[in-house]
């Protein structure tokens, strides 16, 4: 292993990161308000209570998914489409690195990125509600998971986009429709049964139901699916990185 | 010696079927400047990424002191340093931090005296902590090759490495060249400029149409190439080559008052002392007396122009 390249990507990336860090805070954080100020604070006194947990509370797990998910995917995606974009991108693939080497420098900082934004929400969660986390080692490995492999399916985005529309179409046409679908902002069980069974197809389902679990011990399906869901997608998306270094689809001719 | 880069058989077909590489061989020894001449699209930026790793050969080998950079990837290119034609830079990154991000992708632990001592060899240390946006192309130039030498590759490639720059950055670029030399460095530099190739190349290779046509020691190739032409100046203008002179493949200048000889350095005879020993008795006047050498584009056209004439 290539150790010294792992990490002088990483710190590379994370430069990047810490250059623009107002940027990269500000906006989710004033978004997550927003989303406290509306769903909370408006229609939540309308709902109160979720199976037995406020309504403000609920959609923290769900928020913070929401952002952990957009951010994975959009710092990754960035950070690999920059270099084809720019370039840059010659001297990786004329380094002495492998496939993993790559993946790991970009999708790790793309991930830590994510995380780090992802923690900074649930802050700011505490300042509009009251959360007890029953399960916090199970909530920190969520956490961490949703990161990577949303970073890893950021990564593979990054290497097919052709220019900077297709960057944004599939986080806009694809994940924020199953996240909103995906009971950020209520629980599966308050939809009509048929609607039910279509939510069991969508993998973000899944990983909210699982992550949400670790706060109120509350979940949609059992913990254990949740866990192998959300395994399934990060061998998914780590399998498809190898097959496109392996035949250089979109990166080497 | 075993050549340092060794390069056998190399085809190239993109998808869309074009072939920008149709077998080429070529061996570099140790600590040799190598050019490679050839017009736009002969296939030499294709060539130095097959080497580099950035696009596959479809087929042929490729070893870098021995190591094959396929199988032995890791080997092969750490060995090598290569400056890209255009410029490809971060454009918010710290000169320096640019340069160790290069050191460290390639393997190298971090070690600032090395990165210091490059920046200081390219007149960048100045700028060490400047974003690269804020510098001039030239000086751009410069950190990509501080790039490339950041990890201590024993083979450079630099692709044009001069095109679009003053003639200032052009000399010390072929400093830059000629100190790596003395530390061994084996250099192969792509170019338009054929100048830079007479200025330093220790051998020529001529590519054109995804073919190697020559590959030569640049002085051996300027002798045997080299045509040298006489040119004999009268003092009273002439109409026609006189008939005591028509054995000689003269041409008669276009004001009439030149007539030029041309002559094979090489051979035992190039027949000088008998032409103007012919050229006064046909009675005619001299006032002058001078001679050119065809230069390496002058063979480099010729040479190119003489593989397509057979394509």
């Amino acid at each position: 292993m290539n150790w010294s390249a792992v990490r002088a990507i990483y710190v590379f990336e994370m430069a990047r990161f810490f250059r623009t860090i107002a940027q990269s805070l500000i906006s989710p954080v004033l978004s997550t308000s927003l989303y406290f100020v509306v769903f909370g604070a408006a229609i939540g006194s309308r709902i109160q209570e979720v199976e037995g947990v406020s309504y403000g509370a609920f959609i923290v797990p769900g928020l913070v998914m929401l952002t952990v998910m957009t951010q994975g995917i959009s710092n990754a995606s960035f950070g690999i489409y920059f270099p084809k974009f720019i370039g840059t991108i010659y001297e990786l693939l004329s380094a002495p690195v492998n496939f993993l080497e790559i993946v790991m420098g970009y999708v790790g900082a793309a991930a830590t990125k994510a995380m780090f934004i992802g923690i900074v929400i649930l802050i700011t969660s505490f300042f509009f509600v009251d959360i007890d986390i029953q399960h916090p080692l199970a909530m920190i490995a969520f956490l961490v998971l949703t990161c990577v492999s949303f970073a890893l399916f950021g990564f593979i985005i990054g290497i097919w986009a052709g220019n900077f529309e297709q960057l944004q179409l599939v986080p806009l046409l694809i994940i924020t429709p199953l996240v909103f679908l995906g009971g950020s902002f209520y629980s599966i069980s308050m939809l009509p049964p048929v609607w039910q069974t279509i939510s069991m197809f969508n993998p973000v389902v899944y990983l909210i139901s699982g992550f949400r679990w670790s706060f109120f011990g509350l979940a949609d399906v059992p913990i254990l699916t949740s866990l192998l869901a959300i395994a399934a997608f990060t061998g998914l998306c780590l399998g498809a990185i190898w097959w496109i270094f392996k035949t250089g689809w979109r990166i080497r001719q | 010696m075993a050549p340092i880069l060794s390069i056998t058989d190399v085809r190239k077909a993109y998808d869309g079927g074009f072939e920008a590489l149709k077998g080429v061989s070529l061996d570099i020894e140790e600590g040799e400047i190598l050019a490679l001449l050839g017009p736009n699209g002969a296939g030499k930026t294709t060539l130095i990424s097959t080497v580099c790793g950035i696009t596959r050969p479809t087929s042929g080998t490729i070893t870098v002191a021995g190591h094959d950079i396929i199988r032995d990837y890791r080997a092969a290119r750490s060995l090598i340093g290569l400056v890209p034609q255009e410029i490809a830079l971060e454009p918010f990154e710290k000169v320096i931090n640019t340069v160790r991000f290069s050191r460290g992708l390639f393997g190298k632990g971090r070690k600032d005296a090395v990165v210091e001592d490059i920046l200081k060899r390219l007149s960048l240390w100045d700028k060490r902590d400047n974003q690269i946006r804020e510098l001039s192309g030239g000086m751009k130039r410069r950190v990509l090759i501080a790039k490339a030498l950041a990890h201590d590759p024993r083979v450079l490639f630099l692709d044009e490495p001069t095109a679009g720059v003053d003639v200032e950055l052009r000399k010390d670029m072929w400093d830059i060249v000629e100190q790596l030399r003395a530390d061994g460095v084996t250099t192969i530099l792509t170019t338009h400029y054929i100048e830079e190739a007479e200025a330093i190349a220790d051998r020529v290779a001529v590519i054109s149409g995804g073919e190697i046509l020559l590959v030569e020691d640049k002085d051996k190739l300027m002798a045997r190439m080299g045509r040298k032409q006489l040119m004999v100046q009268l003092t009273a203008p002439l109409t026609a080559v006189p008939e005591g002179l028509s054995d000689y493949d003269l041409t008669l200048g276009a004001d009439g008052q030149s007539l030029i000889y041309s002559y094979d350095t090489q051979s035992e005879r190039t027949g000088i002392t008998r032409l103007l020993q012919d050229v006064a008795k046909a009675g005619l006047q001299l006032r002058d007396v001078e001679t050119q050498q065809s230069s390496l584009e002058d063979i480099f056209v010729s040479l190119v122009h003489k593989g397509e004439d057979a394509a």
